[in-house]
């Protein structure tokens, strides 16, 4: 009897979950999906930024501003060290913790190339341009760390630091609504506009 | 049913409980020792616990000596001893008064109505045996011939012997009890072993006693609370190897001793026994602790009015005149037709007559002839030497008097009886006759008078949120007046026991818990349906059977000490509890850094009452754990202190004792014995 | 502005919302869910009957909608539910190679596909794999996101089941389940999550069907940039508590947290349920006082953990986060340290599980306080139903205690707690820390558990503790540092997740059963009452005593010892 009572149970459980796959894993998101390509269609899709009709990145995803040794290019602002890379395929933080051993060597060896790349002290490398983030794909950077790369920036491309700092103000976006979330540079954008701007020149 | 209540034995002042001896902690430490046998114990999980515990510490003791080992085992054996004394201690109490009660099993022989001699621990149910003056009952029964006064102070302490004869509510017997005069046949009605002596031992002395619904359900959570904090401490030890602090199993087993909740799991069982002690030392004995439980939960009190509410007779309040006659006159005519009246009543008018009127008693009357109230006449009076009749009675009775005497009666009289039974008075008329003729002199006006204090009782047992519902026989109008005055809820008028059988079940389907006496036999099947029905013990042995419990005073009065007792028993326990898993948070910061801060230095920051060495820390919880136990042995005893008020109220008020108190007096005695215990070498 | 005022501004802005929110939505549920007509205000609202669309999916589920069940049949409902939805779960990932919209994925190993199964149905949403690379679409829209919904629902339907054992009274029905499940999907989940992926489309949150671009960068690297529907499951994802990203880094990945108010607007989303159905029990049991009483519970403690873990992560602690000057490890830069706290206050709070930032990075007093939040058994305000019926369980336990305080047989909104009640409660408290501290246990005393530890010594232990925390609690947030997807991991901590799950489960249905059949004790002056502020401070105590100290020597060898380093 109760094994009967059961087994309708299971039977009632699997059809329901046969109409709930349907509705919610299927028509649902399909749905979503096409009116999110109707409203949004560009945000829908990453918020892709494109240069000359080719797909530069995702003003949304930071990445690396390199060479091929990874050595870090002189006339980019940088983004934040990352986890994986900004690998877009492997997101993820660093997950060492606060007192690791591994992430205090990182972080003094991060903040001695920071400082001596731009020719600042240690003392004014901020925090997040040693730090990784937790996505690993962080497109912002701080206004400090900003700050500190404007001078080398400047010099590398060969202008002047006020019209790099122009730049820098521009892509720099307050706290939403004025207290929501940290103010931070948008570096990909900023990057294209230096080349916008600058890339003759540089 | 009336009648039934008017007979009934009215005590004036509450009753004051037995003193309570003190506690007598040597033949204690003996029962404690004995209830060591693991069997027993387990019964207390939390007891239990600690046992085990005691034994795996005085072997780790044994193979791996050290000082501090020792005394942990020893405080640890402490910790059973204390909780089993607890118990032993509450238990002994009630062992005193099973002896008076033992002493008045020991008849041994019994008479059968042939004259035979039967042991009896041989009477059966059935059997009849005759019991004349100087004989001691031998069973309990039913008086089926003849009438008695019995002497059963045995059994309530009370020296005043009491009536008992065949027929009605007045026939039942306790065995053990003395005869004092006459000769009376009884039929035996209870098995040997099951008298109702045999079972009040086992009740004082707690043999049989059951654990209540609310004990099980707190014995559930302390036992879930202790299964937790074993696999706490169980898993600690993986824990603090991979950190590279392994404990010893001394350690660790005073850790689990020191969470789990010792304190109240050590004297629970004391204080349930004690909470029927309670009882017993104000001559109430519960035929279950569940009955004690159900007390404090009461909803609702049906209350009878006389006896209880009432004193147990009415008084005269005022005369009233009628006709040409000034109220002095009437006064006068009813205190002469009064002087001879020995019933309350006519006491209370010759009272009445003298503290308002100034007339002075007149002890003798020469000449002068006193009519008795009779069932027929429902009149008395008297008859003066001047040939005056004056006659007092009720209001019918007595306008038939005057009417046959041929005397008129002033057209007021039926204004002034009716304004006095709307106001719930019992109105009297005084009337004379003479050579003149007969007339009304007056109107008698005898009234309910509220026990002093009972206002202010009912006011606290609303605050308490109980409903009191007054049960009388009398009519509404009445009943409702005296409610009013009493302060009463509700009135349940003209009751019959099917009303209030009724009445109970109607509460009860509301969800209430109803308590309520009765006496009679008539009452069994409301005091069987109540969840608190107190039986008086002057009542029949129906209403004994009924009822959850007996009221050895008879005192109606009782019922509200009663739920007073089941609230305290309830309290104490919450308190307790409360208290107990408060105390876990200073036992943590006695323990922990202790354990830990060797390894990892900045846990000595948790050491917020610097203790001296983790040993000393370590025992010192220990210590306090056991000594908390037997500070509070006399609270468990004694209850909680229980002042009525509503349960808010209450609750700030334990909260604030019991909760902060359990959080912060570990802290100071904690730091207080590390003080002591630091002197001792190998510890500090 | 400063940080710590633009940080308290949020937390208003929070606050505000809830509030304005709480009450249409808690009404909302409760019409919903009275399904009985002797029950709920008597208006033209009350009850509900069925919809068009639900009756539908009675007759295809083919279950009579109006017959009510007692209680061991509703608990057979769930379960039976559950056992169909890990078995297809599991088999779904384990055929995904076979199967459309696959994304080049392979079919997932049966540890990880088990885990993952048990993961999602339990609410849980612990993932010991990386979603970029592990997932496909179909996977996801049609097996994860599927079970993101029922699971809340399930939750939910529990949830409503013993607050019907507190509302009714003589009956052994406690409602339908099927019913119940169906109407938190139509008339709350569904709804809801639709309007919230809107939104998130707008702020920037992806969806699509495409299997990702390659862009060229600026410095000539290439760069794989993923797509998906991720709105629409990110939408239920925070909505029903459940807290599975879409892609590894969870919300802290730019296409699932895209910009500082959206992630402000998930951290809404994942509170506005557990916050209303407070709401919803006190209009079910015909006292709202009740549930203002309870959800001022849960606001008391949600707010007393804010305010710590803001502070703790203000300050930089620890070595490594003292010397880079801020706690800035495994945050994002647009969201910046108080929001960052504030989402892992929340949904740590929640059982949510979905993160920000990374908790393994926390300053040691933050990562002991998120832990913390998930020991108090996730009932501050918890996850969806599962919040509300944890809370419930230890209000009883609360009266009780505080019930014999006032002198009488404890009774909580007119039912008597007696032995099987307190049995039932005293069990449920029972089973979360002996999962923790069992399996955290048999984890650091075995090779293969210390083997996935990524930091050493007390961190390393918090790993591992936080691990078995979040499963049993059916959280899902990790100190992620822990290489979890590893055999002895997977099901490890797989049991803790179901035995977390249903065993509570188990004992709310038998105890709402046993609330529904008793009558109702009138209420006096006698009464202990359960709405004033005395009751929610007790309450909040029995919450921090009673569940929390269970916790403190692990905690004490674990992050505490860390913090106090």
């Amino acid at each position: 009897m109760s094994a009967l009572r059961s087994g309708r149970q299971l039977v009632a459980a699997v059809r329901a979950l046969l109409v709930a796959t349907v509705v919610l894993g299927l028509a649902y998101p399909l749905v979503m999906t096409g009116v999110a390509q109707v409203i949004a269609p560009a945000r829908a899709d990453g918020s892709l930024v494109s240069v000359d009709g080719s797909v530069v990145g995702s003003s949304l995803i930071g990445q690396t501003f390199t060479d091929e040794d990874g050595a870090p290019l002189p006339e980019y602002f940088q983004s934040r060290p990352s986890a994986s890379d900004y690998d877009g395929a492997a997101s993820g933080g660093s997950n060492l913790g606060p007192n690791s051993e591994e992430l205090v060597a990182a972080v003094g060896e991060r903040r001695a190339d920071v400082a001596a790349f731009n020719g600042v002290p240690e003392s004014e490398v901020p925090a997040d341009a040693v730090t990784a983030s937790g996505s690993g794909l962080d497109p912002d950077i701080s206004p400090e760390y900003a700050a500190v790369q404007v001078r080398r920036v400047a010099e590398a491309c060969g202008v002047p630091v006020d019209d790099v700092q122009a730049l820098v103000d521009e892509h720099t976006d307050r706290r939403d609504l004025g207290f929501i979330g940290a103010p931070h540079v948008r570096v990909l954008e900023l990057n294209l506009a230096l080349d916008e701007r600058f890339g003759d020149e540089g | 049913m009336t009648t039934a209540l008017d007979r009934r034995p009215v005590s004036a002042a509450p009753t004051e409980p037995r003193p309570s001896a003190s506690i007598e902690w040597g033949p204690a430490m003996a029962g404690a020792v004995r209830k060591l046998d693991p069997r027993g114990l387990v019964r207390q999980p939390v007891v239990f616990v600690v046992w085990v515990g005691s034994v795996f510490s005085t072997v780790l003791a044994i193979t791996d000596p050290s000082v501090f080992g020792w005394l942990i085992a020893g405080w640890l054996w402490l910790t059973v001893l204390s909780a089993n004394a607890a118990e032993a201690v509450a238990e002994g109490r009630g062992k005193a008064q099973a002896d008076t009660l033992r002493k008045a099993r020991q008849t041994t022989v019994a008479y059968l109505l042939d004259g035979s001699e039967v042991p009896a621990a041989d009477l059966r149910p059935g059997m009849r045996v005759v019991v004349v003056a100087g004989q001691v009952i031998p069973g309990d029964g039913e008086v089926v011939e003849g009438i008695a006064s019995v002497d059963e102070s045995a059994i309530t302490g009370e020296s005043a012997p009491v009536i008992r004869e065949s027929g009605g509510d007045r026939s039942a017997v306790t065995g053990g009890t003395t005869v004092l005069s006459d000769r009376i046949v009884v039929e035996i009605t209870s098995k040997p072993g099951e008298t109702f002596v045999d079972r009040m031992i086992a009740l004082v002395e707690g043999a049989s006693r059951q654990r209540t619904p609310n004990e099980i359900a707190l014995n559930i959570l302390l036992s879930s609370l202790t299964i937790v904090f074993l696999v706490v401490v169980i898993t600690l030890q993986p824990l603090a190897i991979y950190s590279g602090a392994e404990q010893s199993l001394t350690t660790l087993i005073a850790l689990v001793v020191c969470l789990i909740p010792t304190t109240i799991g050590a004297l629970l069982s004391a204080i349930g026994i004690a909470g029927m002690d309670r009882l017993v030392q104000r001559n109430v004995l519960a035929m279950s602790g569940r009955a004690v439980e159900a007390a404090g939960d009461v909803n609702t009190l049906l209350l009878d009015k006389t006896g209880t509410i009432t004193l147990g007779n009415r008084q005269a309040s005022e005369f009233v005149a009628v006709g040409d006659y000034s109220d002095d006159e009437v006064a006068d005519a009813a205190q002469l037709a009064s002087l001879a009246d020995e019933t309350p009543e006519g006491r209370s008018i010759v009272v009445l007559a003298k503290e308002r009127y100034g007339l002075r008693g007149r002890d003798d009357l020469p000449g002068a002839e006193f009519v008795p109230f009779t069932a027929q006449t429902r009149m008395s009076g008297v008859d003066l030497p001047d040939g005056r009749q004056l006659r007092k009675g009720a209001a019918g009775a007595v306008l038939a008097w005057v009417r046959s005497l041929g005397g008129s009666v002033p057209p007021e009289v039926g204004d002034v009886v009716d304004g006095i039974s709307a106001a719930g008075g019992t109105p009297l008329l005084l009337a004379s006759a003479s050579a003149d003729g007969a007339r009304v002199l007056g109107v008698i006006h005898l009234k309910d008078v509220v026990k002093a204090g009972m206002a202010e009782r009912f006011a606290e047992l609303r605050r308490m949120g109980i409903r009191t519902v007054m049960i009388t026989g009398d009519n509404e109008r009445t009943a409702r007046a005296i409610a009013a005055e009493a302060g009463i809820d509700d009135v349940l008028a003209e009751a019959t026991p099917e009303d209030k059988l009724a009445l109970i079940q109607r509460e009860q389907s509301g969800g209430r818990l109803v308590a309520m006496t009765g006496d009679g036999t008539n009452d069994a099947p409301a005091l069987a349906q109540a969840d608190v029905g107190v039986a008086m013990n002057t009542g029949t042995t129906a209403a004994k059977e009924a009822g959850n419990m007996v009221d050895l005073d008879s005192d109606p009065t009782k019922l509200i000490e009663i739920v007073e007792i089941g609230k305290q028993l309830l309290i104490t326990r919450g308190s307790l509890t409360t208290f107990s898993i408060a105390n876990d948070l200073a036992k943590y910061f006695a323990i922990l850094p202790a354990m830990f801060a060797g390894v990892f230095p900045g846990l000595d920051a948790l050491n917020v009452m610097r203790l001296s060495s983790p040993e000393s820390a370590i025992l010192s919880a220990v210590v306090f754990n056991a000594l908390i136990i037997v500070a509070l042995v006399p609270l468990a005893l004694r209850g909680v202190k229980y002042r009525p008020a509503s349960a808010s109220a209450m609750l700030r008020r334990n909260l604030a004792v019991y909760g902060v108190g359990g959080v912060v007096l570990p802290f100071v005695g904690i730091k207080l014995i590390d003080l002591l215990v630091s002197l001792i070498p190998g510890i500090a | 502005m400063s940080a710590a005022a633009a940080g308290w501004l949020q937390a208003g802005l929070l606050v505000l919302a809830l509030a304005l929110v709480h009450r249409p939505l808690g009404d909302w549920m409760a019409r919903a869910f009275t399904t009985d007509p002797a029950e709920g205000p008597k208006s033209r609202f009350w009850p509900q009957g069925h919809w068009r669309v639900e009756r539908l999916v009675y007759r295809a589920v083919g279950v009579d909608a109006d017959a009510e069940q007692r209680w061991p049949t509703y608990l057979r409902s769930v379960l039976a539910f559950s056992l169909v939805s890990v078995l297809f779960l599991y088999g779904l990932q384990r055929l995904q190679s076979l199967l459309p919209l696959d994304n080049g994925m392979a079919g997932v190993e049966p540890g990880s596909a088990w885990n993952t199964a048990v993961s999602f149905v339990t609410n849980t949403n612990w993932q010991g794999y990386s979603g970029e690379s592990t997932m496909g679409h179909l996977v996801q829209m049609a097996g994860l996101a599927v079970q993101n919904f029922v699971s809340a629902a399930v939750g939910i339907a529990v949830a409503v089941a013993l607050v019907r054992g507190f509302a009714r009274s003589g009956t052994d029905r406690l409602g339908n389940f099927w019913v119940d499940v169906t109407r938190a999907i139509t008339r709350v989940l569904l709804p809801l999550a639709t309007v919230a992926a809107v939104v998130l489309v707008l702020g920037g949150v992806v969806q699509n069907l495409s299997s990702g671009t390659e862009a060229t960068t600026l410095a000539g690297a290439t760069q794989f940039l993923p797509g998906g529907p991720v709105a629409s499951q990110e939408a239920i994802k925070e909505l029903g508590t459940n807290g599975g990203g879409f892609y590894n880094a969870n919300s802290a990945h730019p296409f699932e947290g895209p910009s500082a108010w959206v992630s402000l607007f998930q951290v809404f989303l994942l509170l506005v349920i557990p916050f209303s159905l407070p709401r919803t029990f006190g209009r079910m049991v015909g006292d709202r006082r009740q549930g203002l009483a309870i959800v001022g519970v849960m606001a008391g403690l949600a707010t007393a953990s804010l305010a710590l873990t803001n502070w703790a992560q203000a300050r930089a602690g620890g070595a490594a986060l003292q010397l880079a000057g801020a706690a800035t490890e495994g945050q994002e830069v647009r969201f910046g340290g108080p929001l960052s706290a504030l989402f892992g206050t929340a949904t740590t709070l929640t059982s949510t599980g979905a993160v920000n930032s990374m908790h393994d990075s926390y300053t040691p007093t933050g990562g002991l306080l998120v832990m913390a939040n998930m020991m108090l058994g996730e009932v501050a305000p918890g996850g969806v139903g599962s919040g509300l019926y944890g809370m419930l369980v230890l209000a009883v336990v609360a009266v009780f205690v505080a019930g014999l305080m006032v002198g009488r047989t404890p009774e909580y909104l007119g039912k008597k707690l007696g032995r099987r009640e307190m049995t039932l409660a005293s069990l449920y408290v029972l089973v979360t820390p002996v999962l923790v501290l069992t399996g955290t246990a048999v984890a650091v005393t075995t090779d293969t558990g210390l083997g996935s530890l990524l930091n050493s010594g007390s961190h390393g232990l918090s790993e591992v503790l936080y691990a078995f925390t979040s499963a049993s609690n059916n959280n899902g947030s990790a100190f992620a540092g822990l290489s979890a997807n590893t055999p002895f991991y997977n099901t490890a901590l797989g049991l803790a997740m179901a035995f977390g799950r249903f065993l509570p489960m188990v004992l709310v249905v038998a105890l709402a059963g046993r609330l529904a059949a008793q009558g109702r004790a009138p209420v006096t002056a006698g009464t202990l009452p359960t709405h004033q502020p005395l009751f929610v401070g007790l309450l909040g105590a029995v919450v921090l005593v009673v569940v929390g100290l269970t916790y403190f020597p692990a905690l004490a060898l674990g992050p505490l010892a860390e913090a106090l380093a």
